[in-house]
């Protein structure tokens, strides 16, 4: 196939228009991704699509907490094994995550560890005694470069673009659980089992708890990936996380710095902010590259 | 034809038994879904005939609003504000607070299974009808 002086013309135009996009975009200071995410309210553009011709969706409620990127400072020695034990517990109400006693088929969103399970990389055989004794809070670390959104095949689980928080949605779980082969921190739990008791289900229920302990909160079906969603459904309410809240609590009653701290990491006056530039905090196998967003002062 | 009698006898006692579910049924059609619409609120979201036909794609842009853009009010057709959830504003105390009166009628009549409440909590309705029956 030829080319003539036209088309030559015509791809060399086009070339320059595509090269010229990327330093255009720099120049405007968006880029042409991110000018497209505004413009859809994030939604995709299928998605867009689709809801063309129905009711646009209001936006978020005046009162909801937001912040560019959520973060979460664990400051271990002001925890103990009692406050460790209200946040899950806390946690676990809230979100409806079922007791289940069979620790193949149990659920969590936040648990204690231990410091070897919490940091492999920094363990040695002359850690303190006392290091190893603390009760360790781990959860869902919302990394900015999460790889369980990037193995996931129908985008159930992803990163909201407004404040980095790692989500599920469990409409769309196949329950292929790439997720939590793809999660370096075990945060992840797969629904066994029917977690809470309905109709037809009888035969398994194997777990503690008779009735999903909040109305407001949905359950699970058996077959969907689950993990701690820093209590997304209470910052748009303009709540803290549960856990944040109830750890918080306990310290003041106990006269201690809180124990779990939460803000926004790229505002520079927030309270995680503070504690980041007064503590030296460590994060989970950063050599990972994940980014974590949860730090822990050790 | 070799074998006539009994193909044509075979043929025809085939189409009864193809047609059975038809004459079988026949005269006794199921009850009419008995839809029992709120006495409290008046108005839905969108007018009632828009809710008839498309609750489905309505319930769909809900879920998928709030749960992937955080976008969690809608602005009904009246202009009034709600929170696009099933639990709280489609199944509260003051709307369809009886699943079993509302969304299983017509459910039930046409076939339909929805795995919404696989995971969502329909409201608790003191048993009125089946009391072996638990939600």
């Amino acid at each position: 196939m030829a080319v003539n002086r036209r088309k030559f013309l015509k791809i060399g135009g086009a070339s320059i228009l595509a090269f010229g996009a990327k330093p255009a975009a720099d120049a405007l200071g968006i880029s042409p991704t991110e000018w497209l995410d505004e413009k859809l309210g994030g939604f995709t553009i299928p998605e867009t699509l689709l809801h063309l011709f129905r009711k646009p969706a209001g936006s978020v409620a005046g009162e909801a907490l937001t912040a560019k990127r959520w973060a979460m400072v664990v400051n271990v020695r002001a925890l103990d094994e009692e406050i460790a034990e209200a946040c899950k517990e806390a946690c676990h109400r809230v979100h409806n995550v079922p007791e289940i006693d069979n620790p193949k088929h149990e659920i969590k969103w936040i648990w204690q560890e231990e410091y070897e399970h919490v940091f492999p990389g920094q363990q040695h055989e002359h850690v303190d005694e006392a290091l190893k004794k603390l009760p360790f809070l781990v959860m869902c670390n919302h990394c900015f470069n999460p790889p369980c959104c990037r193995v996931c095949p129908t985008k159930a689980t992803f990163k909201r673009k407004k404040d980095g928080i790692v989500l599920m949605d469990m409409h769309r779980c196949i329950g292929c659980r790439f997720c939590m082969a793809a999660c370096p921190f075990g945060a992840r739990s797969f629904n066994w089992i029917i977690p809470w008791p309905r109709a037809g289900a009888e035969e398994e229920r194997r777990f503690k708890g008779k009735e999903p302990p909040t109305p407001d909160y949905p359950t699970r079906a058996k077959g969907v990936v689950e993990k701690c969603n820093f209590c997304a459904e209470r910052l748009a309410k303009g709540q803290i996380p549960a856990c944040v809240e109830v750890s918080q609590e306990l310290c003041k009653k106990k006269g201690r710095e809180p124990a779990l701290v939460f803000g926004d990491l790229e505002d520079p006056d927030s309270e995680v902010r503070q504690l980041l530039r007064l503590h030296y905090t460590i994060r989970r196998k950063p050599e990972l590259g994940s980014h974590p967003n949860v730090y822990y002062i050790v | 034809m070799y074998d006539g009698g009994k193909i044509i006898a075979g043929i025809i006692i085939g189409l009864l038994l193809l047609t059975f579910p038809i004459w079988y049924g026949l005269g006794r059609a199921a009850p009419k879904p008995d839809v029992k619409v709120p006495v409290k609120e008046k108005e839905c979201v969108e007018p009632k005939a828009y809710m008839k036909n498309y609750h489905m794609q309505l319930l769909d842009l809900w879920r998928d609003s709030t749960v992937r853009v955080a976008k969690r009010s809608f602005i009904a057709f009246n202009g009034k504000k709600y929170e696009m959830s099933l639990q709280k504003t489609c199944m509260s105390a003051d709307c369809h607070a009886r699943k079993t009166e509302f969304c299983d009628q017509c459910h039930n009549y046409t076939g339909v299974v929805p795995y919404c409440w696989d995971c969502h909590i329909p409201p608790k309705e003191e048993p009125k009808r089946k009391p072996e029956e638990k939600h």
